[in-house]
This record gives structure tokens, sequence and C-alpha cells, in this order.
């Protein structure tokens, strides 16, 4: 590439695939109410949410507890294409291309990694002999040890529990991936590994990735644009340097405060009842 | 047509994971299976010992049959009880294990991870109810069945399973919209199937409104058929009369299972119920 080309490539920016196009997604939880303000409450979790990724691209999601992120994964209102996919009308298509992680290591606790992994991959359509050496191939790659992948989940500490669900999603290729808070609760070094991990799913297999979270280091240092959601309303979503100047901060943190008019650990009492829902 | 077939594979594949799945679970616990069983057994003895009880307290009755029709109805209980354990843990064990919106978010169809869980239940609770059957009837009571037909006896037990397992899946979304109390409800059902179907006497019995009731329980055909088989040798061909209500029981309370199920989904998923906490 010669140097005027590298100087236009600098400045066009590349037109990849868009893998992800959700436009003014909404999710509202209905709960009774008991006591004195007997009768049904609705709370808004999501409140018109619009954004699009491109395919291979990490979006970071911030917000606090009870702002919706988790729910960002489960709408029920507005419209979202996965790549060219409706996600109501193909819905089956939709989710063989997509995986998630979540917060909680979600596994039959009393089954092994190997038993957990075999039989959701049977979900995804992969028979016993497709996986047969593709799940310890997988174990493998996310340094789970050989020697216990037959021993039951709830003998293994939370960031093994955490790379096993890592494995479990990649074990059906999945083109878009959902990660909702997927280091939380873990220690430093696990987080690391997992980080680092992530970071390889994106290079290898040209993940598109979605990441939910309220750890900023860990949005900074895996996204290439962070997006600020509040109280069910995506503020920004741009690089984070471009963030930071936007907002006039030296730091995610106090561009987050900027954005919203609170403080990134702040609770407030106002958000309890989000938190119950979301 | 190649892309159905392929679409058909990945549904039984995933059918086929959710066996898996109950296997493994089954396997680890099988301890607690084992009490379970000798629970059943003296529950089973409790209720065949009242027809020696009564001849002991003068009364005029052949005790054999006596023994047998009782023993054949608790058989029923505990198969039928079997039957909606497993279905109401479809939605109770995975929210418990926090694997239900995984599940829920698999590219398989409801019909089809239903189906995988009525089918090991059948396949478990057969075996299970013949060696109830085997350990209570030649064991204990070492009671003559020389007229036994056993072949059809299995088949009316299989063809009422259909209809089984389509009440089953109305009971099992009761954890989803109670998580607390849904799953004690199943055995409510169970009880009120059973109740107005002839479970330890005769339909005729039982109070006029009743009796109404039992035309449309297709336990009332299923132990009909049985006693009929193992009581008096009645063949296939005999118990036609039996057979034919339970395949138009099935053919309504299977989609009707289906349906019910998707609107319990769609309001656990709209009141945030998936979610281990509740």
């Amino acid at each position: 590439m010669s140097d005027v080309e590298e100087e236009v490539m600098k400045v066009v920016p590349v037109r990849r695939e868009v893998a992800v196009d959700v436009r003014e997604l909404r999710k509202e939880f209905r709960r009774k109410d008991v006591g004195r303000r007997r009768g049904k409450r609705t709370r808004v979790a999501l409140d018109g949410v619009t954004f699009t990724m491109e395919r291979g691209e990490t979006v970071a999601i911030l917000g606090q507890n009870g702002s919706g992120k988790s729910t960002l994964l489960l709408p029920d209102g507005g419209s979202a294409r996965i790549f060219g996919h409706d996600a109501v009308s193909e819905s089956r298509a939709v989710r063989r291309l997509v995986n998630r992680v979540s917060v909680e290591a979600s596994f039959f606790k009393k089954m092994s990694a190997a038993e957990n992994l075999g039989y959701a991959a049977r979900y995804y359509g992969m028979t016993a002999r497709q996986t047969k050496d593709e799940i310890p191939a997988i174990l493998g790659r996310v340094g789970f040890p050989a020697d216990r992948r037959n021993e039951p989940m709830e003998n293994l500490s939370r960031g093994m529990q955490q790379k096993v669900a890592l494995a479990r999603a990649l074990l059906t290729s999945p083109v878009l991936l959902l990660l909702d808070e997927p280091t939380t609760g873990l220690d430093p070094r696990s987080k690391l590994e997992v980080q680092e991990f992530i970071r390889e799913i994106r290079s290898l297999h040209d993940s598109t990735i979605l990441l939910c979270t309220h750890d900023l280091d860990e949005a900074e240092a895996l996204a290439e644009r962070v997006g600020i959601l509040d109280r069910g309303a995506l503020l920004a979503l741009e690089p984070a340097d471009d963030l930071k100047r936007r907002y006039g901060c030296g730091t995610l943190e106090e561009a987050f405060f900027a954005a919203t008019g609170r403080a990134f650990e702040a609770e407030e009492d106002e958000d309890d009842d989000r938190e119950v829902f979301a | 047509m190649r892309a159905l077939v392929s679409t058909m594979r990945a549904e039984l594949v995933g059918a086929g994971g959710v066996v898996e799945r109950n296997y493994y679970l089954t396997k680890r616990y099988i301890w607690w299976d084992v009490a379970w069983f000798l629970w059943t057994v003296a529950n089973t003895l409790t209720i065949v010992f009242i027809a020696k009880g009564i001849e002991a307290s003068g009364g005029t009755l052949d005790v054999n049959t006596t023994m047998t029709t009782l023993l054949i109805g608790a058989v029923v209980w505990a198969y039928l009880g079997i039957l909606f354990e497993f279905l109401m843990e479809t939605v109770a064990w995975e929210r418990w294990e926090g694997t239900i919106e995984y599940t829920f978010m698999a590219p398989l169809s409801r019909a089809m991870h239903l189906a995988g869980q009525g089918v090991f239940a059948i396949l478990y609770g057969l075996l299970r109810a013949t060696f109830l059957f085997c350990v209570c009837a030649f064991l204990f009571f070492n009671l003559e069945m020389p007229d036994a037909q056993y072949f059809p006896a299995f088949v009316v037990l299989l063809v009422a399973s259909i209809s089984f397992i389509g009440i089953g899946m109305m009971m099992s979304v009761l954890p989803l919209i109670s998580p607390e109390k849904g799953t004690q409800l199943g055995f409510v059902a169970q009880g009120t199937l059973l109740v107005v179907s002839g479970v330890y006497y005769p339909v005729s019995v039982l109070p006029e409104w009743m009796q109404w009731i039992a035309k449309i329980s297709p336990a009332t055909y299923a132990l009909d058929g049985i006693r009929g088989a193992i009581l008096d040798g009645e063949g296939l061909s005999a118990m036609w009369d039996d057979i034919w209500p339970l395949l138009v029981i099935g053919v309504v309370s299977v989609p009707l299972g289906l349906w019910v199920f998707a609107r319990g989904e769609q309001y656990a998923k709209k009141h945030g119920k998936l979610k281990r906490s509740g």
C-alpha cells in the first residue's frame, strides 16, 4: 500500500458489514404492588435504544446496576436485525448466530464441564460425534485442566466456571457474542485471563461482541466503542477517547458522571425498583 | 427441502440433548432417586395392605384381585408423579441452576425441548413403574395374575403418556408464574386427575358430576385398560375402547400444553421471572 493510500485509509473509514442494527428497543417489566400502593406498576428498563454494530466490532455498554444493561439482551419491543435477519420473525436463524456468557456461570452444578458443554452443543444441532474432539480442544484452549473435565462444576472456582462458560459459547461458533458482565466477581488473575481470551475470540473468529459491564477499565481495554446507558436510555456511543473529549474529561469515569449527572458507583434509592426487575 | 431436513435433524439432535442432560442428572442424583423409590414402595404398600386389612376385619372380598387393583392404581399414581415431576422441572430446576435464560435463547423449538423432557420422563417413569410393580406384586405380596397380558398394559400406558405429557406441559408453567409455590401445585393436578379417574375404586362410585370429568381424564382410560390387561387378560383389540379416547385426548392436550407453555414463557419474560432470585 502506498503512502497516499495509507493516508486515505486513515481518513476514510472502512465500511464493514452491519452485524447488529437495533431500532427503538424497549423493555418494560410489570409488577404487582403490595401494601399501600396496590395495583400494577410498569417500569421501563429500555426506552427507545437505537444503535448499530459492524462485523468484528466490540461495543461495551456501561451502566449502573439496574440501568438496563442486561435487559438490552432481552428486549420485548422495537426492531432488531442481526446479520440481516429479523430477530422476531427469523428468531431461529438469529439464535443460531448468537451465544451468550452471563454474569452468573449458568450450569448444572452436579454435571461436569464436558457434560454441560455436550448437552448445550446439542441444542445448537451439534451431534456427539461432532463434539467428541471439539470439547476437549476448546476446553484446552481456555486453559481448562484436562484432568478436571469430568469433575462436577460445583467443585470448580468461579474463574474456572467462567472459562467453561466462554468455551461453551465459543463451541457453537457464534458470530455475535453477548457478554453480560463476564468478569464480575473474578479474582484479578482470572479476570485478566478471561479478558485475554475475549481478545483472542475477537481476533481469531471475527466475532462481533456486545459487552455489558460496569467495569470501566474493562470497557476501555476491550471495546472499540463505549456506550453509556442510563435509566434505559443510551446517552452516547463512541470510542472511549471521543467520549472523554466530548465531555472534556480525563477519565471514562468522569465522562460517565458528566453524561449522567451521577457518580458511576452511586446507587440511588429511586433505582431500587429497577434493580429488582433488571 | 434440504433446509427443512437440516432443521428437523437439528431439532431432533436438540431434543436428544435434553434426554442426554436428564440422563446425566439422574446419574448424578441416583442415590436420592433410590431413597425416593423406597418412599414410593412404602406408600404403595400402605395402599395395597388395605385389602388385607378389610379381610382381617371380617370383610368379604377377593383379596388377590383387590390387591392387584389397588397396586395398579398406586403404580399409575407413582408413574404420573414421575412424569409431572420431570416436566415441572423443565422450568423449576433450570431456574434454580440459572440455566433457563441460556436454554430459552438456544435455537431449539419449545416443542422439541418439551418433547425431549417428555421422552426421558416416559422412559425413566416406565422403568421405575415396572420395578415398583414387580417389587410389590412378586416380592412382597406374591400376587397371582394368571391371565395378565403385560404388553397391552404397556401399550395403554404409553398411549396415555402422550396425554399425560400434554397436561404436564400445562402444569410446567406454574413455576414460571410462581417460582416459590408453582412446583407444589403439580401435586394438586396429579391428585385431582387421579381422584376422578378411579385410581383405587370404580368410577361408578363417584358422584355424577365427577363421572363427567372422568370421561375427559386420560387416567380413567389408562387405569381401565391396564386393569383389563392385567386382571382379565384383555388383548389390544379388546382395549380399543380405552385406546381411542386416549389418542383423542392426546391430540388435543399436547398442542394445548404447548400453547399454554408459550403463554407462560411470555408472561415470565414480561415480569422478569426467569432469574433465580425471582
